[in-house]
């Protein structure tokens, strides 16, 4: 994208409104201004203090749990209604359509792009990995469609919708969705 | 059911932080001037209330509902919170109309805020992405803007819509903001500036996207009997609708378009609905609140529309589902000017102006979204617009539509996940 392209030729860009990025990083502040008229109190600057927060969950699959044993055994699995003749490419335990209980499938490992997206910035859990990209897999013969990861590629320029791709799995696992992600089929 | 009415309403403005008050400082404010508005309404006329506000992690306050309804003095009437992601201020603005349609109260105050500055921008979006499949989607790169740009995307791919018409809804939007004093963003631009603007989810830009607000908003609903007492000029609520769709974006059906009134099965040949292009969960809100309301060809019989554009490409895909146009014809929809006002100057070249005026108020991408507050924001305009009493409450009256005898208020959440139609009508 044209954020990235510093060449020597191009013009001298200045920007007017740059300004340095928030943090919340600070000092804690001791001995508060106070009045001696109270009357003067509604004219105060609200005291905005930090407070972080931290919770480790223990947060349970459940049902779901052997996709994610799949994924460490570099096997991609969905499920499958048995009546509906419908394929989950993210697996449910039983069917939205008619409520039964489905089965576990393997699906391919080769799927096409449905649609995508670059990311140039988001969530801070993510930012620090910005740019990524985004995909919605679609798998011949799989009814519904899959989010994952796409790398091989540099720029949204690199991909198109319909374009054929590969799983490939993470060695150690981390018991998340990311431990399979996709890139260009060769 | 019985009939019910919109008899006020109130906006605290819409700012990026709002750091002089809390949450239940916002909603007094904006309660104020709800009940400034009718002079003849006083508090122990209330019989209850419903509370909105999204997220307990940007509170950081469980039961905040209750800390506003003790702070207005609404104890200890009736009130609880009503939640349902974007779309939170449009389903606390139906539980107002239950509460009233039932008969289990004659006057109902429906309120609700945000108050997303207690964390940085990045951490906010976390904690949006968190209303996305946290096994499935979170962990893969939670991201909101990364979603409606992935399902844009599609709709280009689908039916050709172009990043300039995109442009043109944040062009619009923010140029109806310019005279509205209640916007956080209030600007002139060019699809040009659009386009320049940083990218932020390819193709979606920051300035297709709608911003982090603090905020609230309150509004009054009533029987008939009651409206009458209270105002000359009340609006009425004639049609409402909800609809539903799977939080997983990758799990839609791909099947048949549900049909609109004014369409036909032949209209949509190669189409598989609603993918990841279209919102079904909208189109069924829709058409609930229009059968409702006995509306079967909208264009024609709404008069305006405030509807949920956290994003450009939402709004082109909310026409569609709305069947303001055909599906597929939502980008060409604004390419030729149909949802712009008429009486505004945007610097355009424009076929048509003001077929169905969308966002006159500027939408959530000029005003801003604080989450719990934006639903009822909309009623808010709406019923101003309605009432004709624009210059009053915006001090100018450029906004004011000349008709405005039937507006279409819409609320949304996820990625389409819960969706939220409500028609309002002139009810005197
Ligand atoms: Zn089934």
């Amino acid at each position: 994208m044209a954020k990235n392209d510093i060449g020597s030729k191009r013009s001298p860009r200045r920007n007017p409104a740059a300004k340095l990025e928030e943090v919340m990083t600070g000092t804690t502040v001791f001995g508060i201004p106070f009045p001696k008229d109270l009357n003067a109190l509604k004219n105060m600057s609200p005291i905005v203090i930090k407070h972080p927060y931290y919770v480790e969950y223990v947060h349970s699959y459940g049902q779901d749990s052997p996709f994610f044993a799949g994924l460490a055994n570099k096997k991609l699995l969905g499920t499958t209604c048995g009546r509906c003749k419908y394929t989950y490419a993210t697996p449910r335990m039983h069917c939205t359509k008619c409520g039964k209980e489905t089965k576990w499938v393997e699906l391919p490992q080769e799927g096409r792009v449905h649609t995508f997206t670059t990311c140039y910035f988001g969530s801070e859990e993510f930012l620090k990995e910005t740019p990524f990209h985004l995909v919605l897999v679609e798998f011949d013969g799989v009814d519904t469609l899959m989010l994952a990861r796409l790398i091989g590629v540099e720029g949204p320029g690199d991909i198109e919708i319909g374009m054929k791709i590969r799983a490939k799995f993470r060695r150690n696992s981390q018991l998340k969705p990311t431990d399979v992600y996709f890139v260009p089929a060769g | 059911m019985r009939p019910v009415y919109m008899v006020s309403g109130g906006v605290s403005k819409f700012e990026k932080a709002r750091p002089d008050a809390t949450f239940q400082k916002m909603v007094k404010e904006a309660f104020d001037y709800t009940m400034g508005d009718v002079p003849k309404l006083k508090p122990d006329m209330i019989d209850g209330s419903v509370g909105s506000y999204f997220s307990d992690h940007f509170t950081r306050q469980l039961m905040a509902g209750i800390m506003a309804t003790d702070y207005l003095g609404l104890c200890p009437k009736p009130n609880k919170r009503v939640e349902g992601g974007g779309a939170t201020g449009g389903l606390c603005f139906q539980a107002g109309w239950e509460a009233v349609a039932s008969g289990r109260m004659d006057v109902c105050l429906a309120f609700g805020f945000e108050t997303m500055s207690h964390v940085q921008t990045w951490k906010g979006n976390e904690f949006i992405a968190l209303a996305s499949d946290v096994n499935f989607d979170y962990p893969v790169g939670g991201f909101y803007s990364g979603y409606y740009a992935m399902m844009v995307n599609r709709h280009m791919h689908e039916f050709g819509t172009t990043v300039e018409q995109l442009a043109m809804v944040s062009v619009k939007n923010h140029m109806n903001a310019y005279n509205n004093p209640y916007a956080q963003k209030r600007k002139r631009l060019t699809i040009q500036d659009v386009r320049n603007s940083t990218m932020v989810a390819y193709p979606l830009t920051l300035l297709d996207i709608c911003v982090m607000s603090d905020g609230a908003a309150a509004c009054v609903l009533a029987s008939e009997e009651m409206a009458f007492k209270l105002t000359d000029k009340p609006v009425r609520i004639t049609g409402v609708g909800t609809g539903t769709d799977m939080m997983r974006m990758a799990d839609r059906p791909h099947g048949d378009v549900i049909l609109a009134p004014n369409e036909k099965k032949s209209d949509y040949k190669n189409l598989k609905y609603p993918g990841v292009h279209s919102f079904r969960a909208g189109r069924s809100a829709g058409l609930q609140a229009y059968k409702m309301a006995g509306i079967t060809d909208p264009i024609r019989e709404i008069d305006f529309v405030e509807l949920h554009d956290a994003y450009t490409s939402s709004e082109i895909q909310t026409y569609e589902d709305l069947a303001l146009c055909k599906y597929g014809e939502g980008g060409r929809f604004v390419e030729e000017g149909h949802p712009f006002m008429p009486q505004i100057d945007y610097g355009l070249k424009l076929k048509t102006k003001g077929t169905i005026p969308v966002n006159p108020s500027g939408g959530l991408i000029a005003c801003g979204h604080p989450v719990g507050a934006t639903g009822l924001m909309q009623a808010v305009f709406a019923f101003w617009q309605i009432q004709g009493t624009i210059k009053k409450h915006y001090g100018s009256p450029e906004l004011q539509l000349k008709k405005a005898n039937r507006g279409l208020i819409h609320s949304h959440a996820g990625t389409g996940t819960y969706v939220t139609v409500s028609i309002l009508e002139r009810g005197w």
